[in-house]
């Protein structure tokens, strides 16, 4: 199994920054998933994030919003994440759930650290648990081995930051944006700021996401993260690829542009 | 803080902290309630929070609540006993709280002036609603007009079909009223898509969040702004009848109209407190909102409260009648007085709840919203349980002028 703390340091031995790919579970099949986050490695992501399926996906724009909708009606359930989850970590990536926080809480948080871990996961990222109510989760991930990782926001205060940072193992997810999941056409300049104040609180690894869709955008934000996150710019592809091999040559391809990227720091 | 000829005061609005049952500062009453919301929206609800506490002690602002309440909304509302209605309850005396005869036809106004007083306070020029049977979206475009904010208003596509004519008062009110196609597109895809433009647009928007539901302190503030209505019903109670009544009764989907009724009356143990879900087609059918009744504890909507949901924590879709009562969540602080056994829930079906309806129509001259009739269907069965010497409390939450499309297809007028 390759930790998130290997990758970093491997990534930082080679002086650039780790690539991130999210993909939801059960999108565009339950089967497809597998291989879709299987290509992503292949071509270059250090790490990837599975999303758990949820019906109210607050913090996600319309191109993930789309994609779990599907994966839904799919039949998606939580033992099909972890199927994914073994799946994707058995590529040699470190491999990390992503989710809301009722479903975990629903499964119960033990359960749900333990049988990630027997999956060969290696932690998650819960973009709507605040440090306030993170102790269960923490206390239950600690227990499990595995890691736990948490947003901060260019909104954020020294404090949150510092509050934030002190409940993450692995890295700090650090939001690029105000706002929803989805590619833009520039990465906000509160990004790098965000990224320099999360680093005065913090040694852990800082990862950029929200709002990634290009290579050279990838090579901007490693210039100053440790790891860029991209999502939607991958499901844009696999929405508008017409089966699921082209989807997947679709999203290798700006995998490995990404991936380029994240070796020529700007 | 009282001031010559005012209705409010601030013990009124926030009962003085003198409730067991006030939430912590982490919004907590007991295990429920809380935040559940991407860290970005932290400073926002914070910066709510800490204006609210100091508006809530400001002599000015109660004073520009307590005017807008009264020269505009129409407060204090008045009580009226309903002794034909009332025979059908086995002769337990039925008297109503008419939140209906407020300026926009429902409860909802309240909550809505004092969030946008705040929303002034907060320096924001634009405010963003979800809404359900259109109410609260329409009394948020009457204050963003009254106060000239920008309002956008985010409801289900499902929504907007079944009550056309609200959609229609918000444009004329100058709101922009976005249509949701996302989920069951009803209210809580709404309350959803809502949360997206917040987080987007912090810096310039309010969440004129509409029911006592939603991360903290959301569920606080707008039972302080509703709770007036049980304020003045408990002293008008006692005028009217000279003693408390046995029982309060409020329909409930999120929430606000009976927490607002519920809340003055929470320290008179004698005083029984019945909330009334919407059974929609009835339990065993899946098609309905009893989220307290049949739900199960979790978090939605940046809540931890009572929720339908199934066994991995996805949410399950509800059913109602009334668009106002279709929530699969519900206040936190409604899923605390159940679980301390202060208040107790039931449920009502769309045809308990159509009867109570045409009911009050025909002995009373008052046609009442959907989702009050859920409250009035479970008044009639609970008088003739407590008896003809009874008193019962109803809290006629709205007017049911929107309802009509719906009433001429259910009783094919």
């Amino acid at each position: 199994m390759t930790t998130l703390q290997t990758v970093f340091a491997k990534a930082k031995a080679d002086n650039r920054a780790a690539l991130v790919g999210y993909l939801p579970a059960g999108f565009p099949s339950k089967d497809g998933a597998i291989a879709a986050a299987a290509a992503l490695v292949e071509a270059g992501c250090d790490v990837i994030e599975i999303g758990l399926p949820y019906s109210d996906p607050l913090m996600d724009g319309p191109t993930i919003q789309d994609a779990v909708h599907r994966s839904l009606i799919n039949g998606t359930r939580i033992a099909d994440v972890m199927r994914t989850v073994e799946g994707v970590a058995a590529t040699g990536a470190a491999t990390l759930v992503m989710t809301y926080w009722n479903p975990i809480d629903r499964y119960g948080a033990e359960r749900f650290a333990r049988d990630l871990a027997n999956a060969g996961g290696v932690g998650t990222i819960t973009p709507d648990l605040t440090p306030e109510e993170s102790g269960t989760w923490r206390e239950a991930s600690a227990a499990a081995g595995i890691d736990t990782v948490f947003l901060v926001a260019p909104s954020s205060t020294e404090e949150r930051i510092q509050a934030v940072a002190e409940c993450c193992t692995g890295f700090v997810y650090a939001a690029s944006l105000m706002g929803v999941t989805g590619a833009r056409e520039s990465v906000n300049v509160a990004a790098e700021g965000l990224v320099k104040r999360t680093r005065a609180h913090t040694d852990l690894p800082v990862c950029v996401g929200l709002g990634v869709g290009t290579g050279a955008q990838a090579a901007e934000v490693a210039g100053y993260a440790d790891g860029v996150i991209v999502g939607s710019a991958f499901i844009r592809r696999m929405l508008d690829a017409p089966d699921e091999a082209a989807g997947r040559a679709s999203i290798a391809e700006l995998a490995r542009e990404m991936a380029q990227g994240v070796r020529s720091r700007g | 803080m009282t001031h010559e000829g005012s209705i409010l005061t601030a013990a009124d609005l926030a009962g003085n902290g003198v409730h067991g049952d006030d939430p912590d500062r982490h919004g907590k009453f007991g295990i429920f309630g809380g935040r559940y919301v991407p860290e970005a929206l932290i400073p926002a609800l914070d910066e709510v929070a800490s204006v609210y506490e100091k508006a809530k002690n400001d002599a000015q602002f109660l004073r520009e609540f307590d005017h807008l309440l009264r020269t505009y909304a129409g407060r204090p509302t008045t009580l009226t006993d309903v002794p034909r209605f009332s025979e059908q309850a086995g002769g337990a005396r039925i008297v109503l709280k008419r939140e209906d005869l407020t300026h926009t036809g429902a409860h909802k106004i309240n909550n809505v002036i004092g969030q946008a007083l705040l929303t002034k306070r907060l320096g924001k020029k634009r405010v963003i609603a979800e809404t359900g049977a259109g109410q609260h979206g329409v009394a948020t475009a009457t204050a963003a007009a009254l106060l000239g904010l920008e309002c956008v208003i985010y409801m289900g596509a499902v929504d907007c079909e079944r009550q056309a004519l609200n959609v229609a008062r918000m444009k004329l009110l100058g709101a922009t009223v976005v249509p949701v196609h996302n989920g069951s597109r009803t209210l809580k895809d709404a309350i959803n898509e809502a949360f997206r433009d917040w987080v987007t647009n912090v810096d310039t928007t309010h969440y004129l969040f509409g029911t006592v539901a939603g991360p903290h302190p959301f569920p606080e503030i707008v039972r302080d702004f509703a709770r007036i209505i049980g304020v003045e019903a408990r002293r008008q109670m006692l005028e009217l009848t000279g003693r408390l009544p046995d029982a309060v009764c409020a329909a409930v989907g999120g929430g606000s109209n009976a927490i607002g009724i519920f809340h003055a009356f929470i320290d008179d143990r004698d005083v029984q407190l019945h909330g009334y879900e919407a059974a929609g087609r009835g339990l065993d059918s899946g098609e309905h909102a009893l989220t307290l009744t049949a739900g199960s504890v979790g978090v939605l909507h940046g809540s931890r409260t009572y929720v339908l949901q199934d066994d991995e924590g996805q949410t399950i879709e509800s059913h109602s009648i009334s668009a106002g009562l279709d929530y699969p969540g519900v206040g936190p602080e409604h899923a605390w007085l159940k679980d301390t056994g202060r208040a107790t829930y039931h449920g009502v079906t769309d045809d308990q709840a159509m009867a109570a309806f045409s009911l009050l129509a025909r002995t009373e001259g008052i046609i009442p919203a959907i989702e009050s009739s859920h409250a009035l269907a479970g008044a009639l069965e609970l008088g003739r349980e407590l008896g003809p010497e009874a008193t019962i409390l109803v809290n006629l939450s709205g007017r049911g002028d929107k309802d009509m499309g719906t009433a001429m297809k259910y009783f094919n007028l």
